[in-house]
């Protein structure tokens, strides 16, 4: 038996073998608060208190707490010293996440905040550096790091009863109005701390069976035969299912159908991560059980694991339509002329490495045929309705029986946004008849979705003496490897931003986006130009070395203005905030530097160390662009109690759109924030909004509900015109309160007059975005872009070349900071993202076998990494976005790698061209002949 | 497969015997599981009908001085062996290396058994305790035995404990004397596993500004953590200054030969590192020695 306490009760259990305290926690006792990252002790967001001390739940054996006493999130609050927030009792702790802003996706947070907590009773008054330590493996995704260290610092001193929890230091919107613009809290931010929120593995069904799925683990090969008859007599598997069970699409895909659902004989195994089968059984021990038996022959084929070898015209095609699935071409005057013309040319090739989201929570879909048969899809997904159509399609049924109800989702940056196991979770539940899930574990999530491409790029510039920009040319491969997924469009992206945010007369890219036996590259934050942004910034470093200039010098005279022609041939009318940006990154890095920030310095501390700043810029487009209709829906109703609510499918992934769109919407309709909810993601309750991607949500969907609140007014106006006999523009609506000609009338009395009519008080508005033309057409491609600024200050150990960022200033247009603390927030995460992207992160596969197949060999950024970042908003507006708004998601982490590998070339002469930083070749080029080693 | 069936946490010696003798071959021992029960999980090892706790035996969890020794039990969570102040007297390079193994939350349940029963050519804890000339003490039904350190070790990931028959109950190191100091250094690598890609552990005693001991734990340099005994030699009867480090370096590449391993480090790199580490090991225990010298003559 399994005599423990939980949050003060005590239980008295049955052992279960194998069972870890995570699954006894969330499973028995239902406490979900506690969350499953990985399952591989490297996480830390399963963290709870055994007896004062932080473990991890989810490999510590259940039994093993027997006779202790456990701690999870959801008995934290009773703990608090002092009771009661405005949303029921907080933990001081719990508190200070929510005030700082350190909740994001929120997946992590429970984990923080019992890793937290443990540091407190240990060590009441920590230091930054005891933060440091004890949080060191627990990971954010979202990165909120400097957020969730003042929330612990004040926390303490709650505890201690020496402060209290104070608003985080944001300035407002320089075009701050009455909601919009100033800092807001998230509305679901009081659920994510206290563990109450729900994410698809949280959900429990009568009957639920397991989903697994059976992997090919080859890279290249046709099947020759698939047996599942030994599985099926295993007892307690209800479903096997094969490609021959699939009656309808056979393959899913966001752009091409290109992704078989499951593959089947005959067929061809395109990489390790294809599926061949799927099961649903009682437990999730019968279904792995059950996947060992199946028995899978292949044929092998040859391995094509580069993209420049898929090109050679021997190579075997993967796909009918061959092994290129775009040649995407930007042509801008004559480079040939241009380089003729130049008085210098700088060239050199780069290669980065493919990288996986790592979101904090691994992929769960739940699936099950309601009581009037239609089928109900429980996922974090980024699109909705791509998966309401994609499962329709596997099913064979019409998109309206199929409903995706979105979950929150713990972290995305694009990687959730093709078919994961939606379809198969479907398909077993249509089979069984009873809910299926399929839940993915870090291993599974890390061999199978769609990762950050791989590429290779040449840049070569041509420049005048004194600086100016002549002709740039830009060769890329990217490695899209075995499914199209947003390959065509993330490389379209690389190769028109591989310019960089400049003006040249004479531009041209091309860039062959090559199918691959390695796993999909889709999209991942950035889309494409975190890639050739490392690769221009790169080379306008090592053009201001050869023409003798001052790196932020060379970049402002070339930097892209109102009135300057992109390399697409866009003219840019507004909203071109790229000097500011560089402006105010370089005031603040010459306050705190004397003298050039580009000389190395030998630290005062060390003298193995040595420090220097790099400089990098960056722009990234807002929304779809190229010709792509981009439009979203948003419903927009009153209730009874005078509250309203705004609807769209798009997704809150932790970007904070729950929030934004609530002050959209309530800035529009004069109401306090609180009286506005958001409902998101699902596909019976809430319009299209389109695609979670392109940083568009704050553009398009905010529009969709700016524009849903106009029109609410309208209606407003209309009916009570009607009834009280005056013209609609008699009608004002202000300080919470309805006018008509004077008198004042609550929003709930409003709702009362709809209804007495028999009207409902609900609008639908449906935006579309200003049309935008496909590349190669030149004008508008895109409706807006953001830009940015950064200098990073890192220091390199002469010895070991070891290296640490120890300061990010970034400074980010964004058109209007419509939540100023959400937007702090993003811009820390998206330069620590930015971090591990330099240093930390490599997706590693030999011959299309992956070698990172479990978060131990995939490192992201922790704690330790997070350096200190200041941040400057610039805000230039743009005339369509709302209140002026354009896309800040992607643009906040763009800069970061190129700004550090700058600074590594400051301060060692090493340059690196091929990421993540390698240090071992930082130290090699530091020592060269004197480096003892081979 | 469950990872085990029966999870059993026996409260002396004799009643783990007890349990080992019932669940005869398929049983494992098992101290914070932050190795063994993730290689099960992930497949690299069978799963097991039994596993035996041993965190729960009093005679594993003891820190304490024995016959001039300090013997620290092989199951006391790491983060209470570097809190330990006995420890961080008698034997610095310990409480250094157990307090940089993983994160907080690995250190309250991993123990130093763990570190040397998983025996990785460049386990941290394994790697001072070998510099701390440590001897381990090993029971199993028929009685215990003490057994030096490098003893234990057969090949990478090999130890040469009869596997789910025998238990360390603990190590114990010489007490530190007056004129005694060591030191711990690591270099990882910020991608792949939080494994050090080299490691090293040196204690000296010092005596008239002259080495008059020394001893210098390497890793992973061979199946096995493993001692640099002509370093120790080269050092003895010197002084520790610019010069004799720079001489030491040339041996050290004599003695101890790297490996490359693909994705984390090149021999090269390695052998670079060795001579990085080995001015810090050296150096810091070379102080710490002299530095007690002084505490000495104070009292
Ligand atoms: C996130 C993470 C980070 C890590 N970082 C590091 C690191 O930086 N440096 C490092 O060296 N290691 C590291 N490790 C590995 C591991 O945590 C340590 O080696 C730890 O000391 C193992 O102790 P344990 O008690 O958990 O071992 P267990 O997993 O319980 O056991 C490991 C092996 O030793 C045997 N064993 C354990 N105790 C005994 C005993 N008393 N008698 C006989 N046999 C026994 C077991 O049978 C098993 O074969 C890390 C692990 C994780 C998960
Ligand atoms: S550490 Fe337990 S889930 Fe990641
Ligand atoms: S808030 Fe930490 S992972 Fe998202």
């Amino acid at each position: 038996m399994i005599e423990i306490k939980v949050n003060g009760k005590d239980y008295s259990l049955e052992e279960k073998p194998g069972e870890m305290l995570a699954d006894l926690l969330r499973y028995r006792l239902g406490l979900t608060g506690t969350k499953i990252g990985c399952g591989e002790a490297e996480c830390g967001a399963c963290t709870v208190l055994l007896d004062d001390s932080p473990v991890l739940s989810c490999s510590y054996p259940a039994v093993k707490a027997s006779g202790h006493a456990v701690l999870t999130i959801e008995g934290l609050a009773e703990k608090s010293p002092k009771p009661v927030h405005e949303e029921g009792q907080l933990h001081p702790l719990q508190e200070a996440f929510i005030t700082k802003g350190a909740v994001q996706c929120g997946f992590c947070i429970p984990g923080q905040i019992m890793t937290s907590y443990g540091l407190l009773l240990a060590n009441p008054d920590p230091s930054q550096e005891d933060i440091k330590a004890a949080l060191k493996d627990t990971l954010c995704r979202c990165a909120g790091y400097s957020a969730i260290s003042e929330a612990v610092t004040e926390a303490g001193a709650v505890m201690r009863s020496e402060g209290q929890i104070t608003p985080r230091e944001v300035p407002d919107s320089v075009h701050a109005r009455r909601v919009v613009g100033r800092t807001a809290h998230r509305p679901e931010a009081f659920s994510k701390v206290t563990g109450e929120a729900k994410f698809s593995d949280d959900l429990q069904f009568e009957g639920l069976l397991v989903g697994r799925t059976k992997r090919t683990y080859v890279p290249h090969a046709i099947v020759k035969n698939i047996d599942v008859t030994k599985a099926e007599k295993l007892s307690g598997v209800r479903a096997v299912l094969t490609a021959a069970d699939l009656k309808h699409a056979k393959n899913h895909g966001l752009v091409v159908n290109d992704w078989p659902i499951l593959v089947g004989v005959g067929e061809r195994v395109r990489y390790v991560g294809d599926a061949v089968a799927i099961i649903a059984a009682d437990t999730g021990e019968i279904a792995t059980a059950a996947l060992k038996l199946i028995e899978v022959t292949y044929d092998e084929q040859p391995v094509i694991d580069d993209p420049v070898k898929a090109r050679e015209p021997e190579a075997v095609q993967l796909h009918e339509t061959g092994n290129l699935l775009k040649h995407i071409k930007v042509r801008k005057g004559d480079v040939v002329a241009g380089f003729a013309d130049s008085d210098v040319v700088v060239e050199h090739s780069y290669h980065t490495a493919m990288t996986d989201h790592a979101f904090i929570e691994p992929e769960c879909s739940i699936a099950r045929v309601n009581e009037d048969g239609r089928m109900e899809v429980y996922v974090g997904s980024q699109i909705p309705y791509s998966d309401r159509k994609q499962v329709a399609d596997a099913l064979g049924w019409p998109e309206e029986r199929v409903r995706v109800i979105g979950m929150l989702i713990g972290g995305g940056f694009g990687g959730k946004e093709d078919i994961m196991g939606q379809i198969h979770a479907a398909l077993l539940a249509e089979r069984t008849q009873r809910p299926v899930k399929v839940l993915y574990d870090r291993h599974e999530s890390l061999l199978v979705h769609p990762k950050r491409h791989a590429t290779q790029i040449h840049v070569k510039v041509g420049a005048k003496k004194d600086g100016r920009l002549v002709s740039v040319e830009t060769e890329l491969y990217g490695d899209t490897g075995a499914y199209a997924s947003l390959g065509e469009k993330v490389l379209t992206r690389a190769t028109t931003h591989s310019i960089g945010p400049y003006e040249s007369d004479h531009a041209k890219a091309d860039c062959y986006a090559m199918y691959t036996n390695n796993p999909p590259a889709g999209a991942f934050r950035g889309f494409g130009v975190t890639q050739s942004a490392f690769a221009i910034e790169s080379t306008m470093d090592m053009l201001a070395e050869k023409l003798g200039m001052d790196p932020i010098e060379l970049r402002k005279m070339n930097a892209l203005r109102v009135g300057s022609v992109t390399s697409t041939g866009q003219v840019l009318h507004e909203s071109v905030g790229l000097l500011e940006c560089i402006d105010k990154v370089e005031s603040e890095l010459r306050k705190r530097v004397e003298g050039n920030p580009f000389d190395p310095r030998v630290s005062d501390e060390n003298p193995d160390k040595i420090r220097a700043w790099g400089f990098s810029t960056a722009f990234k487009n807002t929304g779809l662009g190229g010709g792509a209709p981009d439009e979203a829906g948003a419903d927009v109703e009153l209730y009874a109690d005078g509250t309203v609510q705004v609807r769209t499918s798009s997704a809150e992934l932790g970007q904070g759109l729950c929030t934004v769109l609530r002050l959209i919407v309530a800035e529009e309709l004069e109401l306090p924030a609180e009286k506005v909810d958001v409902l998101l993601s699902d596909t019976d309750l809430t319009p299209d909004g389109g695609p979670t991607t392109a940083s568009r949500q704050t553009y398009v969907s905010g529009n969709a509900g700016l524009h849903a609140a106009k029109a609410f007014k309208q209606a407003v106006r209309g009916v009570l015109a009607e009834k009280y006999d005056c013209t609609p523009d008699q009608i004002e609506i202000s300080s919470g309160q309805v006018f008509i000609c004077g008198r004042g009338m609550s929003f709930a009395e409003v709702y009362q007059e709809f209804k007495s009519i028999h009207r409902e008080p609900k609008v639908r508005y449906v935006y579309q975005a200003p049309v935008t033309k496909p590349l190669g057409q030149g004008g508008d491609m895109h409706f807006a872009f953001s830009f940015a600024a950064q200098a990073a200050e890192v220091e390199v150990d002469r010895n070991t070349g070891e290296v640490k960022v120890l300061t990010i200033i970034a400074a980010n247009d964004v058109g209007t900071a419509i939540n100023p603390l959400g937007l702090a927030v993003q811009v820390e995460g998206g330069a620590v993202m930015g971090l591990g992207n330099a240093l930390t992160e490599a997706f590693l596969t030999k011959e299309g076998r992956v070698i990172t197949d479990r978060l131990a060999r995939y490192r992201i950024p922790s704690i330790t990494h997070s350096p200190e970042i200041v941040s400057f908003i610039v805000e230039h507006p743009v005339a369509t976005g709302p209140f002026g708004a354009k896309g800040v998601g992607e643009i906040v982490s763009i800069p970061t790698t190129p700004a550090i590998t700058n600074a590594i070339y400051n301060a060692t002469g090493y340059r690196v061209d091929r990421l993540p930083v390698d240090q071992e070749l930082i130290a090699r080029h530091i020592h060269q002949d004197k480096f003892v080693g081979k | 497969m469950p990872t085990w069936k029966y999870y059993l946490l026996p409260t002396s010696l004799p009643q783990a015997f007890q349990y080992i003798q019932s669940h005869g071959p398929s049983c494992l021992i098992v101290s914070g599981g932050t190795d063994l029960l993730l290689e099960i999980q992930q497949e690299h090892r069978a799963p097991v009908d039994a596993l035996i706790d041993v965190t729960r035996i009093p005679e594993l969890n003891a820190i304490e001085v024995r016959d001039e020794r300090l013997f620290i039990g092989a199951a006391v969570p790491l983060n209470q062996v570097s809190g330990s102040l006995l420890v961080q007297q008698h034997g610095q390079a310990l409480a250094e290396s157990t307090g940089q193994i993983g994160g907080p939350q690995v250190r309250a349940v991993g123990t130093l058994g763990g570190n040397v029963g998983h025996a990785l050519p460049a386990g941290d804890g394994a790697i001072s305790l070998l510099a701390l000339d440590a001897w381990a003490e090993v029971a199993s039904a028929a009685g215990s035995r003490r057994i030096a350190l490098a003893q234990l070790y057969k090949g990478p990931g090999v130890s040469a404990l009869e596997a789910g028959k025998e238990i360390i109950v603990g190590f114990d190191i010489p007490l530190q004397q007056v004129g005694q100091g060591s030191a711990f250094s690591r270099v990882m690598r910020p991608q792949g596993v939080a494994l050090p890609i080299i490691n090293m552990a040196a204690w000296l005693e010092v005596r008239d500004d002259h080495i008059t001991e020394a001893r210098l734990a390497v890793g992973p340099a061979g199946p096995v953590p493993k001692r640099a005994g002509d370093i120790e030699t080269f050092i003895q009867g010197k002084t520790l200054n610019d010069a004799l480090l720079t001489e030491a370096k040339q041996v050290l590449h004599t003695c101890v030969q790297f490996r490359s391993s693909p994705l984390r480090a090149t021999s090269g790199y390695r052998d670079h590192l060795a001579e990085v580490l080995l001015k810090r090991v050296l150096s810091t225990s070379w102080h710490r020695a002299l530095q007690s010298n002084r505490g000495r003559r104070q009292e």
